[in-house]
């Protein structure tokens, strides 16, 4: 019972932000000891099992090409290519597609071209909100229909990379799995079949997520037109108040 | 015979060449220590080839892996300024390169499945072209290498310093981190061996009533979100949840396809990920990022596709895993 301790101390140490590589360290050796494994067989066994993982870091294989393709332009050519796709589209639609193009470009390998620096920031929000501004007859947003817009942007290029990443089958995860299972359960699991097992879960994020961008453009519409009645009673109280306070002002 | 072990060497020569060049390189502060991590990375995957063959001891690659993570642990890498174009000549390169440059990156996946789905299959002498048992992990090193070659062609780059040089800046960038969910290989190892898998085993089967499957998925699958939360990291929380639920109940006892049950079960702890603050740079930076107000914005956008994944999840792994 009191090896379950080990389990605790990872929960603890990632809970309160330690360090990732000091927690695994200790939780290991503290496990060890708990399960009344000798030092000397807590050190053989961290250096079996991480010479039966290796394959979980060999994607930096997959760096030197990604580096040079990246100081070449991939990044600022795959902006060029979403930005030729949203010009006419709504919000909600704009978001869908890219979406699908987040999620089928991580499945092929290119998870770097996107993210909240690369992509989003620089490119995904200021179009989305674009969009909603079009709707809006070219006002510009309310705050807090602005802050929903690029929420919304930030979240479905996450959605999009985590369940569009793992049908590929170099990427951490998956090499994770089969690195903790074959050292660690003695048998043989391929990546290749982890990654086909990821298809179904990326199809129906894609469903789902999709399915909410598509009605957010309805609740965008309303929240606009709930924002610009509030502004409008707030500018007319202001009109009407604004003698009154005047002279509120100068009665002190 | 293409064998496994020649890929390990290569990229633990990699990795050994990359570790000479950050030594030289005096614009990393923390140039020794990011060498030392490294290149010490590099001899642990040539060493690691006699382990597995018990022709050498595994207790010096032990030590060796503690060494890494204390280096790691402790803060003692860091990374330089890499020498590479500016964002108006990545544009300019873009525009002149085009589509083209997505061929490279294309090739790596398309390498890798034949490899995996035909190449796998080719025999000269009667023995196979690739060790069998590892061909998925070969096409990737095949498909890198022929990405590179490509790559070179595409992009007209005759010095195969270019990428290394490149390379070695991602990998200065991603830092130890790029080794942690090796290690969180290790540390399920560690559970096993020392009998966590057993404890929790019984704790679990005194919780779930006999053969009771839907309940046992939705025990892992809930398991894997929250500790997810809780962690703020799939990775960390998939030994703990395997060892307990996964393993022994799903996959020994009830035959479960590990396969499904594994890479869907890592999908629920993504959800929870998709909810949690804790994981800092998926859901915080994002909402810096954007400026915005209300910092937990993304995880406000992000939570009920979540929730809805998770079902699935679950009913993918009840519905097609026995």
């Amino acid at each position: 019972m009191i090896v379950l301790l080990g389990v605790l101390v990872v929960v603890l140490g990632f809970a309160t932000r330690r360090n990732p590589l000091l927690v695994v360290g200790v939780a290991g050796i503290v496990t060890g000891l708990l399960g009344k494994l000798s030092p000397v067989e807590i050190l053989r066994t961290f250096g079996e099992s991480f010479a039966s993982s290796r394959s979980v870091t060999i994607f930096a294989i997959t760096l030197p090409v990604i580096g040079l393709l990246e100081r070449n332009g991939l990044q600022q050519q795959a902006r060029t290519l979403i930005g030729k796709l949203g010009t006419k589209l709504t919000t909600g639609r704009f978001l869908t597609l890219y979406l699908l193009l987040r999620q089928l470009t991580a499945a092929v390998g290119l998870q770097t071209i996107g993210g909240p620096a690369q992509s989003v920031r620089p490119m995904i929000a200021p179009m989305a909100e674009a969009a909603t501004e079009r709707m809006n007859e070219d006002r510009p947003l309310p705050r807090k229909v602005r802050e929903k817009v690029r929420s919304h942007a930030a979240g479905t290029d996450t959605v999009g990379l985590f369940f569009g990443e793992d049908c590929f089958l170099a990427i951490g995860s998956i090499l994770l799995i089969t690195g903790l299972v074959n050292s660690t359960y003695h048998t043989h699991l391929e990546p290749l079949h982890l990654a086909l097992w990821a298809i179904p879960s990326a199809v129906c994020a894609f469903f789902i997520h999709g399915g909410r961008l598509l009605r957010l453009d309805r609740k965008l519409e309303r929240d606009l037109v709930t924002a610009n009645a509030e502004m409008a009673v707030a500018r007319e109280d202001a009109q009407g108040r604004s003698p009154e306070s005047t002279e509120g002002g100068a009665a002190k | 015979m293409i064998k496994s072990e020649w890929f390990f060497w290569l990229v633990g020569a990699v990795f050994v060449i990359m570790a000479a060049q950050m030594l030289r390189d005096r614009t990393n502060p923390k140039r020794h220590g990011t060498a030392a991590f490294w290149g010490l990375l590099g001899v642990c995957f040539f060493y690691s080839t006699w382990v597995n063959e018990k022709s050498l001891p595994a207790e010096p690659l032990g030590v060796a892996v503690l060494g890494l993570i204390c280096i790691g642990g402790f803060n003692l890498t860091g990374k330089g300024v890499p020498q590479t174009t500016s964002e108006s000549e990545r544009a300019s390169l873009a525009a002149r390169f085009g589509a083209k440059l997505f061929i490279p990156a294309l090739t790596i996946p398309l390498v890798a499945m034949v490899c995996a789905v035909l190449v796998a299959k080719v025999r000269i002498g009667g023995s196979p072209v690739l060790e069998e048992g590892s061909e998925t992990i070969l096409g990737l090193g095949l498909g890198a290498i022929v990405a590179l070659a490509v790559g070179m062609w595409v992009l007209r780059e005759r010095r195969v310093s270019v990428p290394l040089h490149a390379g070695r800046g991602l990998l200065e960038s991603m830092g130890w981190a790029l080794l942690l969910p090796q290690l969180l290989a290790v540390l399920g190892a560690i559970f096993q061996a020392a009998g966590v898998g057993t404890q929790v085993r019984e704790i679990t089967e005194s919780i779930l009533p006999d053969g009771q499957k839907l309940a046992a998925v939705a025990l892992y699958c809930a398991g894997m979100f929250v500790f997810t939360v809780i962690m703020g990291n799939a990775f960390a929380a998939f030994p703990v949840m395997t060892a307990a639920v996964g393993w022994p109940v799903l996959i020994e006892q009830m035959n479960g396809d590990p396969a499904a049950v594994l890479a869907v079960g890592m999908l629920a702890g993504f959800c929870g990920t998709l909810c949690t603050p804790m994981a800092a740079n998926f859901n915080l930076v994002p909402a810096a990022l954007l400026e915005l107000k209300d910092q937990y914005g993304p995880i406000k956008a992000q939570a009920p596709t979540a929730v809805a994944l998770l079902a699935c999840n679950i009913a993918i792994v009840y519905l097609f895993a026995f």
